[in-house]
């Protein structure tokens, strides 16, 4: 233990602190700042965690690989046209796969929370909304990352964009915004309901349902007509069919339009009451 | 720039459930001071740091650091503490480097700056060796060390350190105290909880003990042993079959803790003929004696005798005889 540092040297922080933030700007850039440091955390994280890395790796391939197999024979027929079973699928398993591991952001939130790391943060002037900003960015690149391998995968096995680069890009987008509102919603639920374990089975409850009851899969006119009407109002059946589109043809606007619209709305509520939430719990 | 004062509360109440963590705690805490706040597991230590913290919003009463109201000026005291507690918040996943760079940048220090605070702690405080392995690797000691380091990246005006040492080796208990001191030294105001007597007795200018959600004791080590007495005189009997025996023959003693233990509270001037009539009464009642001496107060003893209940796993019949209600 050297006590080679006299107190003259250390950096000082005093109420009158000049890196205190004043104005909107410097509130803007810490802000920005303080986001990007905990994304830099969070993205370590996924790379440190090798079973983690592994199994997410994993499942969005197995998916992609299994659902096309297994359903190619019998969905393939209810198909419009001459569209190949992978073709409609894989969008919506960019889309599927995004919903499912958005309870990775809850269980990670979650377990940041039991850790006392938080209350470190809490404890520091650094900005109120950089953990919950920094944790749903990095989960949002680990998505697209995803997204790329599952692409990848779906060339392998026949998939092609049709559509050119722009729209292909338009369709990961699409992914990534629908991915990023949905971090946001499971932040929100790992600040309600404390503890990782529950975090993950109200994730997967919520979750299931929803990538089912929608166009992911299959096409709405094959489902019975109860069900039918209702997954057509799904934000998931607006996502899936904006990414397909956008991938490999079809009625593009419409569908991207209502996502866009559902997830500016929802995330305009839902970031707030999130980071709120987070300033109150102790 | 005269001293000011670092913490004052007053009047603070916290309730979780049925119990009150903190029952009306009033406390000031000067520039400059080390405060050791003494009090058994549950006592309210870690609620009331954690309200100091800004972490915790407590249900009535005010608490100022520096001033500034912890609720309303949340932002601005955030900028004068650092809080270090007993479960070593660092990141696991990332070396000690990663960890002290990343509150650094947290703190708003510059890239470069947060690289050179993190190099000259990591240094300091023995971490240089393991700065690039994962936390996770650390022993307790070490992450002790690098939690403390992670509040010391920009110098805190005032420093919370709940249970520093809880749980570690007494090298590495050592090694904390000498980083302890080297603050005190540099100036740094201090809280420090402990429910260890000694560390607050070598560390603490002052100290106040808590229990049940209140500050039932509040002065320096000797002005707490002295509200206990002088000297006592001290028996270890051979058979605590004897004990009621060995009451009788001594009036004044009273149980010490456990009942084969009493004590026998002197003035300072008497002392010697009080051993030995105390010796005398004990021969002559046939009681047998394993250890006599003379010894002035530890704060274990200001402590046992403030809370009624200290040590844990002792005889609860025993214990609550000798109840000083506070």
């Amino acid at each position: 233990m050297s006590s080679s540092t006299s107190p003259a040297a250390h950096p000082s922080a005093r109420l009158d602190d000049p890196v205190a933030p004043v104005t909107r700007l410097q509130r803007s850039y810490w802000q920005a700042r303080d986001t990007w440091t905990v994304t830099k955390r969070n993205l370590r994280h996924f790379v440190r965690q090798p079973r983690l890395l592994v199994f997410s790796t994993i499942q969005p391939i197995m998916f992609v690989v299994l659902f096309s197999s297994v359903f190619g024979g019998v969905a393939g027929d209810a198909l419009p046209g001459d569209l190949s079973y992978i073709d409609f699928l894989l969008p919506g398993l960019f889309i599927q796969s995004a919903a499912f591991r958005s309870t990775q952001t809850a269980v990670g939130l979650a377990e940041d929370l039991e850790r006392g790391v938080v209350d470190r943060f809490r404890s520091m002037p650094m900005s109120r909304s950089a953990v919950l900003a920094g944790r749903t960015l990095a989960d949002l690149t680990r998505s697209l990352a995803i997204v790329l391998l599952m692409i990848v995968v779906g060339y392998l096995i026949g998939f092609r964009f049709t559509e050119g680069v722009l729209s292909a890009i338009g369709a990961i987008l699409i992914v990534g915004l629908f991915g990023y509102l949905m971090s946001w919603l499971f932040c929100w639920l790992a600040l309600l309901v404390p503890g990782a374990e529950a975090a993950q089975t109200a994730g997967f409850v919520i979750i299931f349902p929803l990538v089912f009851a929608s166009s992911i899969f299959v096409p709405l006119e094959t489902m019975p007509s109860w069900l039918a009407p209702i997954a057509a109002q799904s934000p998931l059946t607006h996502a899936a069919d904006a990414a397909r589109a956008l991938s490999v043809g079809g009625d593009a606007l419409g569908p991207a339009l209502l996502t866009i619209a559902w997830c500016g709305g929802l995330l305009a509520f839902v970031v707030p009451m999130a980071v709120r939430r987070y300033r109150r719990i102790t | 720039m005269s001293r000011s004062t670092a913490v004052t509360v007053e009047g603070v109440r916290k309730r979780f459930g049925d119990t009150d963590a903190l029952a009306g705690v009033d406390l000031k805490v000067e520039e400059g001071e080390v405060l050791g706040m003494l009090g058994p597991n549950g006592a309210g230590k870690t609620t009331l740091v954690r309200v100091l913290a800004t972490l915790l919003p407590p249900d009535s009463g005010t608490a100022t650091i520096f001033g500034r109201d912890v609720i309303k000026d949340a932002d601005v005291v955030r900028r004068s503490i650092g809080l270090t507690g007993q479960y070593a918040a660092v990141d696991e996943l990332l070396t000690g480097r990663e960890n002290l760079r990343m509150f650094g940048e947290l703190f708003h220090l510059s890239g470069r700056e947060a690289r050179r605070r993190s190099d000259e702690l990591l240094e300091r405080f023995d971490l240089a060796e393991a700065a690039d392995r994962n936390a996770k690797t650390y022993s307790g000691g070490m992450r002790r060390r690098l939690d403390l380091a992670s509040s010391l990246l920009i110098r805190p005006r005032l420093l919370f350190l709940d249970e520093p040492t809880t749980g570690l080796d007494p090298r590495s208990r050592n090694a904390i105290w000498e980083i302890i001191r080297e603050l005190v030294n540099e100036g740094t105001t201090l809280l420090l909880t402990t429910q260890y007597l000694e560390e607050a007795d070598v560390l603490a200018d002052r100290i106040a003990v808590i229990d049940h959600g209140t500050i039932i004791a509040e002065g320096t080590g000797d002005e707490l042993k002295d509200q206990v007495g002088g000297q006592v005189v001290d028996i270890v009997l051979s058979d605590p079959g004897e004990a009621e025996q060995a009451r009788a023959a001594v009036p004044a003693a009273e149980f010490a803790g456990n009942n084969r233990s009493l004590r026998v509270a002197i003035d300072a001037e008497d002392a010697l003929s009080v051993v030995s009539q105390v010796a005398d009464a004990l021969s002559r009642a046939g009681v047998g004696v394993r250890d006599l001496g003379l010894r002035r107060p530890t704060l274990d003893d200001v402590f046992l005798q403030l809370t009624g209940d200290a040590v844990p796993g002792d005889d609860d019949e025993v214990t609550a005889d000798m109840e000083i209600s506070a």
